[in-house]
């Protein structure tokens, strides 16, 4: 077995649960000990990443947003953000940076460049109507593994 | 309150506290937008000395602004920014658009 330590969370998809999430998932990893700029990183996607569920996934709706943080070895964080939304026609488009579905210019289109950015690696799936599926995955470079 | 206003003559001073993301930034936007509107001033800076946490609603909520201004001919100032949220920024080329002091 690879995971050292997980945890499953699930919230309603309200935006008052964007700071939630991001602290919860930041207060997991923080058996890590990692330093103040990998836990804002970590915060930062993590928040990028559930705002897409929100504002895109759900949208006008209400529905569940599922998060799977994992501890696994060698290091290395891996957070699972799924929401059972409208899901995304073209992953590689909205992946570029600058591209917004958003009209009144107030989303920037940068949350995929933000957490590609702050993380070594970032994986979507989607499937239009089924909802959307983001890993996000990061080497903690602080002290040695106390997870064991 | 997430946003205090100081205004002086021809230029505003928004001070932003706490944590922007999608949820916290319209209220900050609209306490912006609503001195802006009826103050009209030449310059606007955002303040970002008390900012604790901020992800890409924060370039939109910057990036906004900055077309608010224009359209008044007028400029953005940020200032005192921390090194996380200027990494944000860069990824923006929000230092392109607005002038960004430490």
């Amino acid at each position: 077995m690879n995971t050292l330590n997980q945890m499953k969370l699930s919230f309603l998809s309200r935006s008052a649960n964007e700071g939630f999430a991001r602290v919860a998932v930041a207060a997991f990893f923080a058996q890590l000990d990692p330093t103040v700029d990998e836990i804002a990183d970590i915060k930062t996607a993590v928040s990028e990443a559930v705002t897409n569920c929100i504002v895109h996934g759900y949208a006008e709706k209400i529905g569940v947003v599922y998060i799977h943080a994992k501890i696994l070895k060698d290091n290395i964080i891996s957070v699972k953000i799924r929401d059972q939304g409208r899901g995304i026609e073209d992953v590689k488009q909205a992946m570029e940076p600058m591209f917004t579905t958003c009209k009144n210019g107030e989303r920037a289109g940068l949350g995929f460049a933000v957490m590609q950015s702050f993380m070594d690696s970032v994986k979507v799936s989607s499937k239009p109507g089924k909802g959307t599926t983001v890993i996000l995955k990061k080497k903690i470079a602080s002290r040695e593994n106390n997870a064991q | 309150m997430a946003v205090r206003i100081e205004q002086e003559e021809h230029h505003i001073i928004a001070h932003l506290s706490g944590e922007i993301d999608h949820h916290s930034a319209k209220e900050m936007r609209e306490t912006i937008d609503f001195s802006v509107e009826s103050a009209l001033p030449e310059t606007l800076t955002l303040d970002f000395k008390d900012v604790t946490f901020m992800d890409s609603s924060g370039i939109g909520l910057v990036m906004g602004r900055y077309k608010l201004m224009q359209s008044m001919n007028g400029s953005v100032q940020v200032c005192n920014v921390s090194d996380h949220i200027r990494r944000v920024m860069r990824l923006a080329g929000l230092d392109k658009l607005a002038v960004i002091e430490k």
